[in-house]
């Protein structure tokens, strides 16, 4: 996608956002709430025009709604209702004949984790459980490519760390992912690239490790002073600021308490980019 | 052609199974139409005049309630819940989607038709129907426009929540002043003039020819006009404001 734009009035949600994803990867939308992630996908999935810029998705130009993109791609939401009087296995069964060439029904209910709540009508469904249907739903059609828009906010940890499961075992089958979501531990743990979007423009692009690594503040090594104070000191060379401390904490004779060397995270970088924006006087 | 038809049927089926797991669906299209057939036919009893007009009116208050009120009702629920923006995100064609709706409706129609007939010949004596293909006609006619105007007035309710005001702010007076339960000829003019622009007013016409007077078709094509006129303005503004997504804000 080139050069997307989207703007609602005089709303530009989505000023010029350029980002390319390669097959069987994770790419990461990062960003607050109303950053434009979800305009910016919603695009992508052919339920919004955009105002201009080119798009590309599969081949097809997503604006169009073109059937046979619709057969290739799976959408999660970022919250959708289902059928309430219908059951999971009813409803994976349903969704599996709009498609092509689609996925076991087994298969797909024992991916998503659902052999358990099956038979339960969708409205007596967890919050949770609800979320495996949506991927479950998203998956039947085998598509090569799966939306998902902030596919864990509002999930409790256990919650989301099955919603995790599911999406690694997407990428296993070599599916490409594009996620959205405004957790930074979300886009580390699962993330192979992120984009950083605020205010509908696209901040950094990268790996999160490689993210880390570019920015201004290298390695971060903290320990326990003499007078016992938490100090903390940024540096671009770790092991001169280690030989220093220790050889100084060898010659008094004591020990370093709680030192801790570690690489800013992708939270970091996040916070000192959003923050860069924030600083600029309003245009 | 023969993909859409099957994908129009499994999703006819699907409707199908989950209407009946759904208690007040069931009742609002099936239940209230009845009772009040078995009320007025209480009331009625021994006045085979009026069971003549009560019977013909609460089949078309039937083809209202399960096209018209259902399909608004549902609508909205579904643009609300997500549903519909969910199933635009598939491959599932809009028609296919649309027909399958349409169909499930049709069925309740025609079950509920079924009962108020075969009620009306065994109970309320008033015999089974002059002329079965007008009945047809009128029928056909009846669910076409009604249900387009429920897809259209879907269009107008902002939430579910308002939903139920909506429908009834139009069903109610609508019932009242078509003549269902009573003879329409015999209401004060100012009424009688609204209800003669009003689609069910020409419908329990159509279908009080077909059921009980067997007055002949040629004598109320005037009525079939008004209906498929009504039903050509609902299907502009069905497709027209056609919406997948609940609104923003």
């Amino acid at each position: 996608m080139r050069d997307l734009h989207k703007s609602y009035g005089n709303v530009h949600a989505v000023q010029g956002i350029d980002f390319e994803v390669v097959r069987g990867e994770v790419f990461g939308l990062l960003g607050p709430n109303g950053a434009g992630k979800t305009t910016t996908v919603e695009v992508l999935e052919g339920y919004r025009e955009r105002t201009r810029g080119i798009v590309s998705v599969l081949g097809h130009d997503p604006g169009g709604r073109p059937r046979a993109l619709r057969e290739r791609v799976g959408i999660v939401l970022q919250s959708s209702g289902i059928y309430r009087h219908a059951t999971p296995r009813e409803l994976i069964a349903h969704w599996a004949g709009f498609y092509p060439a689609p996925r076991d029904v087994e298969e797909v209910i024992d991916l998503a984790g659902l052999r358990e709540s099956e038979h339960v009508l969708a409205r007596r469904l967890s919050g949770g459980q609800a979320r495996r249907l949506d991927f479950a739903l998203a998956l039947v059609g085998d598509p090569e490519l799966v939306f998902l828009d902030e596919p864990t906010t509002g999930f409790d940890p256990a919650a989301r760390r099955a919603a995790w499961e599911t999406i690694r075992a997407l990428a296993e089958l070599g599916k490409t992912v594009l996620l959205t979501t405004h957790y930074l531990d979300e886009a580390q743990a699962l993330c192979d690239r992120v984009a950083i979007v605020k205010d509908g423009r696209i901040l950094a692009v990268g790996a999160p490790a490689q993210l880390g690594v570019g920015a201004s503040s290298r390695y971060r090594v903290s320990w326990r002073d003499e007078a016992g104070e938490l100090a903390t000191r940024e540096t671009d060379d770790p092991t001169g600021l280690l030989h220093q401390l220790t050889s100084a904490a060898l010659a008094r004779g004591t020990g370093l308490e709680d030192l801790s060397v570690s690489r800013p995270s992708l939270e970091d970088v996040y916070l000192e980019l959003t923050a860069e924006i924030d600083e600029e006087p309003t245009r | 052609m023969s993909a859409a038809l099957a994908l129009t049927w499994r999703q006819y089926r699907l409707e199908r199974r989950m209407f009946w797991r759904n208690p007040s669906a069931a009742f609002f299209n099936f239940v209230l139409p009845l009772l009040f057939l078995a009320l007025f036919g209480a009331i009625f009893a021994g006045s085979q005049e009026d069971l003549d007009v009560i019977v013909p009116g609460i089949a078309g208050m039937s083809i209202m309630t399960t096209t018209f009120v259902a399909l608004a009702m549902n609508l909205v629920f579904l643009r609300e819940q997500g549903v519909l923006k969910r199933l635009r995100g598939t491959p599932l064609p809009s028609g296919a989607y649309l027909a399958g709706l349409a169909a499930h409706a049709v069925t309740n129609t025609a079950i509920q038709l079924s009962i108020v007939v075969g009620a009306g010949a065994l109970l309320f004596g008033v015999g089974l129907p002059e002329d079965w293909f007008m009945l047809a006609v009128f029928v056909a006619a009846g669910v076409a426009s009604l249900a387009s105007l429920g897809v259209a007035l879907s269009h107008a309710i902002p939430n579910f929540d308002s939903a139920p005001a909506y429908v009834n702010a139009i069903f109610l007076p609508v019932i009242v002043l078509s003549g269902v339960f009573y003879d329409a000829d015999a209401a004060p003019t100012f009424l009688r003039d609204i209800a003669q622009a009003l689609p069910l007013t020409h419908l329990i016409d159509g279908l009080s020819a077909a059921m009980v007077t067997g007055a002949s078709f040629a004598d109320h094509l005037d009525d079939l006009a008004v209906l498929l006129i009504w039903g050509a303005l609902g299907t502009v503004l069905a497709v027209r404001g056609f919406s997948w997504e609940a609104r923003r804000g």
